[in-house]
């Protein structure tokens, strides 16, 4: 750039004008990131302001209270917010347990055992996964999903357990098909795919040499894989992680079909709950009532915070995970 | 599936939100400009009705050039966006107070009458088998009746063998006019329903499962033995779900039926003075179907556009005129004459109506 300027441009003081000028163009530049990165901030904060003013006549009315009543009824205006918490966090909880060892072994699948030929299809497949709308993952639940938990998969989980301490009451009837473990199943398809794209992504990166120093030692697969692939793109894995529990905590059209819409807190995974996204799709429209429309606001504000502290000792685990790490080596 | 359909564009129109408003308000300018004739109403509120306004909208506007534009945003979005004067006109389910019409200065007619049918999945059952009364609906949908050998279910089905299978409720999720009605019919006829749960467009439900949508809750009842739920009487014909038979004020066992909406809507009392705010349920007359509602428009007595409010008004008065095939076909039961008349009537209230 600089020779092809001073080809052309031979004059010295021209030169000098053009550095002046790419030096604004710099300081512009970077004026307008900083714009750009504000306007981030002032957009969460315009967020919570509104969230807060709107929940503001439920914050009045309930107080601290809203956070573990479990009674929702809009006729005599008395509103909680447990059994919704409760609700996103055990479908969240399924979805993860279920999500998270699936998503990776169909990574690591694809990155070190799977044959050539196999592996595009594969990778495309989950791809496509990822673009499916909730919604279609919502009828495909209710529609197909349900009706298979109901009369096969549910009763025969029931009989399991009918005898076994604690594991009964979890797994207690009637098997209504949908509930708070369907969600988590529907919720665990759906966030498969993140999983396993990202981590497929940074298993990738893992340097041949290190695999191979690793086989070179006389180490099997198994010990490749858990002592040097996973270790080194384990950050790159629990952000995908991460960006799955997002994900998982905040839908809402999928988890609105199959998880039976109950305001009530129930030790069965197989009885209906709710969620707080759910709650607030199913009953923003209709909601008559400042103090109603309000509790479902200040609901909006709780899945704000929950989803917010959740990220945030993700990201302390990670903190630790690298610090062990570190010390170790 | 059109039920699906509809409850999808309710949705989407309900996500876009205020976008939508705005892209509404264009489409209505660019209208207006394109048809220099032609005036643009907007309105919005309840999903119910959406269907059959919609429908009404497509066709005045081939008639007349006018367009009206209805967003489903439901009733609770309606009340509010007629309060805050960015429609012409609001609508929602469940009807506003003589008290909370003054207090805003707004007045309120009904337009079209849905009716709201029990649907079940026994085996062997057919549409129209059995028989409920009020108060044995009410007591399953509290929790206290659970089975289907129920002596009190048998006592209203004399001949019919019901045999041991277990009660599951299923009731509306999202708030809804259906719930209303529903929960309104309950409270009238058993005083435990009025004293634990009452009667709102959503309610503290204190047994079953909640689904999304008439769809939703068909869906669940098509696909589990056992199962009760209500729906709007469209949904259980497409469904092919069997419905019952309900006992009515006057003691007769009645099917839903297009007439017996109308003999709800005949024995009824409208007042004008108090918004024509009356629910259809549990009305007098021997053919009477006990549980039916009507869905409600609201305007301005002294609105901020006079123009386009008359220019809602004439589209109504059409729609009462000339609409009631499209309200039969999609299983809307359209308003008896004498009732139109005094409705008209009382839009004088409205300044710039000139009928």
């Amino acid at each position: 750039m600089a020779d092809i300027a001073s080809d052309t441009m031979p004059a010295p003081r021209s030169a000098a004008s053009r550095l002046r000028r790419m030096h604004r163009f710099d300081h512009l530049f970077h004026r307008l990131t900083l714009v750009c990165a504000l306007f981030v901030l002032a957009m969460f904060v315009a967020l919570v302001g509104s969230l807060l003013r709107g929940a503001w006549p439920a914050i009045e009315a309930f107080g601290f209270s809203f956070l573990w009543t479990e009674a929702w009824d809009p006729v005599r205006e008395v509103f909680g917010a447990a059994a919704p918490i409760y609700g996103t966090l055990v479908t969240s909880l399924i979805a993860m347990t279920i999500a998270v060892p699936v998503g990776i072994g169909i990574a690591i699948f694809l990155t070190e055992l799977c044959p050539r030929g196999l592996r595009r299809p594969v990778g495309i497949a989950v791809e496509l996964l990822a673009g499916i709308p909730s919604i279609i993952y919502g009828l495909w639940g209710f529609f197909v999903l349900a009706p298979v938990l109901q009369t096969s998969v549910q009763p025969w989980v029931i009989g399991i357990f009918a005898d076994v301490p604690i594991l009964q009451n979890l797994f207690a009837g009637p098997p209504y098909g949908i509930g708070m473990f369907t969600a988590g199943l529907i919720l665990a398809i759906m966030v498969l795919p993140f999983i396993t794209a990202i981590t497929r992504d940074v298993f990738e990166t893992v340097p041949n040499v290190l695999k191979e120093a690793a086989y070179g030692l006389g180490a099997t697969t198994w010990e490749v894989v858990w002592n040097v692939v996973l270790p080194y793109a384990r950050s790159g894995v629990v952000g995908g992680v991460m960006l799955a529990l997002g994900r998982a905590l905040g839908e809402t059209m999928a988890v609105t079909f199959v998880i039976g819409n109950a305001h009530n807190i129930a030790v069965s995974l197989f009885a209906p709950g709710t969620t707080i996204s759910a709650a607030i799709a199913n009953e923003f429209t209709e909601a008559l009532g400042d103090l109603y429309f309000a509790a479902l606001i200040e609901l909006g504000l709780i899945l704000f915070f929950v989803t917010f502290l959740v990220l945030a000792a993700a990201q302390f685990m990670l903190y630790r995970l690298e610090a062990r790490a570190g010390g170790r080596a | 599936m059109k039920p699906i359909a509809y409850a999808l564009a309710g949705l989407g129109l309900l996500l876009l939100g205020c976008q939508d408003q705005g892209a509404a308000d264009a489409g209505n300018e660019a209208a207006a400009t394109a048809d220099a004739s032609g005036v643009a109403i907007s309105g919005a509120g309840a999903t119910f009705p959406f269907p059959i306004y919609s429908t009404w909208a497509a066709s005045y506007r081939d008639l007349t050039g006018n367009a009206m534009n209805y967003q489903a945003i439901g009733s609770g979005g309606g009340i509010r966006q007629i309060q805050e004067k960015t429609v012409t006109f609001g609508a929602t389910d469940m009807p506003l107070t003589k008290a909370e019409l003054d207090e805003h200065g707004l007045l309120q007619f009904p337009t079209v009458i849905g009716g709201n049918v029990m649907v079940v999945n026994i085996p062997g059952i057919e549409a129209g088998e059995l028989i409920l009364d009020g108060a044995t609906i009410a007591n399953i949908f509290l929790g206290q009746i659970i089975n289907w050998n129920d002596p009190a279910i048998a006592a209203l089905n004399p001949g019919v063998e019901l045999g041991d299978l277990p009660i599951v409720v299923v009731h509306r999720s999202d708030g809804s006019g259906t719930t209303f009605i529903f929960a309104d019919y309950l409270s009238k006829v058993s005083p435990a329903w009025s004293e634990q749960v009452g009667a709102a467009t959503a309610v503290n439900w204190p047994v079953g499962l909640g689904a999304k949508g008439n769809e939703g809750v068909a869906g669940n009842v098509g696909r589990t033995v056992g199962a009760i739920g209500y729906v709007e009487y469209a949904y259980a014909s497409q469904a092919g779900l069997a419905h019952t038979r309900l006992v009515n004020s006057e003691g007769n066992a009645v099917s839903p039926s297009v007439e017996s909406f109308m003999a709800a809507a005949a024995s009824a009392t409208w007042n004008a003075e108090e918004g024509f705010g009356t629910l259809l349920n549990d009305q007098a007359g021997a053919e009477s179907w006990p549980m039916a509602g009507a869905t409600f428009i609201l305007v301005y007595k002294q609105p901020v556009d006079v123009v386009a409010t008359a220019e809602a008004l004439k589209f109504f008065q059409w729609a009462y005129a000339s609409g009631d095939d499209m309200a039969n076909d999609l299983h809307f039961v359209p308003l008896p004459d004498t009732l139109t008349a005094e409705i008209e009537a009382s839009w004088t209230q409205v300044a710039g109506w000139g009928g």
